[in-house]
């Protein structure tokens, strides 16, 4: 193991350590959604999937 | 009637407020990617080392963590996101250098950079038009950001190619979900600070278009 593996670690780390808290009270304080919500996200989240299968299949 | 008028005056003050949030994200942003496209390119004539890339990452998380919350509402915030913005654009330049250095590299490069855009601009046009709240999902969306930071974790380690190709996908999902998040938080008030908000777009962009920049070099490279 080299020291960039070693700085990568505790750069990620640093991350979970930060994003925890934040994540918690994101999880207890936002609205919940209902499936036309939901759906709102999924439509666009299928369209960016099938987009950056064609990017990958314009650089082959 | 006077009561309806002053509903109305304060709707349309309220709309001029977030369009001039709006508009002052979208120049400041903008300002941001061309000023970390030029530290990227001065990171790649350079040839700076992984080492320096990771030292300049540290300095930026450090930023944007510790001074920016403190500077964000004065001028101040301004250079410092400046600041943030060089010093991340300075650190993609070692992996540029190694996509630069593959025989369509250039093309990866350019396909990336253009994906980004077209998904970015996509995905701003969709929530400014349905003007949907997406606040919903600010829970999902950093269970999803803690999930991919643990597995990232773990494959420093385990270092399974598959894996690190999973993640990659799933952080251009999840940006794609902090864009539309963060677009809906502007168009609906709950993000008055263009700082900010610039900031926090800057980043999605950035992580979307590395993570792209993954997959496209690992299914498309021919190296």
């Amino acid at each position: 193991m080299n020291w960039l593996q070693i700085g990568s670690a505790v750069f990620v780390g640093a991350m979970l350590i930060y994003i925890f808290p934040r994540m918690r009270h994101a999880m207890k304080n936002s609205p919940k959604g209902t499936t036309q919500d939901w759906m709102g996200f999924i439509i666009p989240i299928i369209a960016i999937v099938l987009f950056v299968a064609l990017l990958i299949m314009s650089v082959r | 009637m006077y009561q309806n008028q002053s509903a109305v005056t304060r709707t349309s003050s309220s709309v001029l407020a977030t369009n001039k949030v709006l508009k002052n994200t979208y120049l400041l942003l903008s300002m941001t990617l061309i000023f970390s496209a030029i530290m990227a390119y001065v990171g790649i004539i350079s040839g700076a080392s992984q080492g320096g890339a990771m030292i300049a990452s540290f300095g930026a998380i450090g930023l944007l963590w510790f001074v920016l919350p403190r500077t964000a509402n004065s001028a101040a915030g301004i250079p410092v996101l400046f600041a943030i913005t060089g010093m991340l654009g300075y650190g993609l330049g070692p992996m540029l250098s190694y996509y630069l250095a593959m025989s369509n590299g250039p093309q990866l490069i350019m396909t990336a950079l253009g994906g980004t855009g077209i998904i970015f601009l996509g995905l701003s046009g969709y929530a400014l038009t349905t003007k949907k709240d997406f606040s919903f999902m600010a829970g999902f969306l950093m269970v999803g950001i803690f999930v991919v930071f643990a597995a990232m974790l773990a494959n420093i380690f385990l270092q399974i190619p598959a894996l690190s190709l999973a993640m990659s996908a799933a952080i251009i999902m999840l940006m794609a979900g902090f864009i539309l998040y963060q677009t809906s938080d502007i168009i609906r008030g709950g993000e008055t600070n263009y700082i900010n908000a610039a900031a926090s777009l800057f980043i999605s962009l950035l992580n979307m278009f590395t993570s792209l920049l993954h997959l496209l070099g690992a299914l498309g490279g021919d190296d």
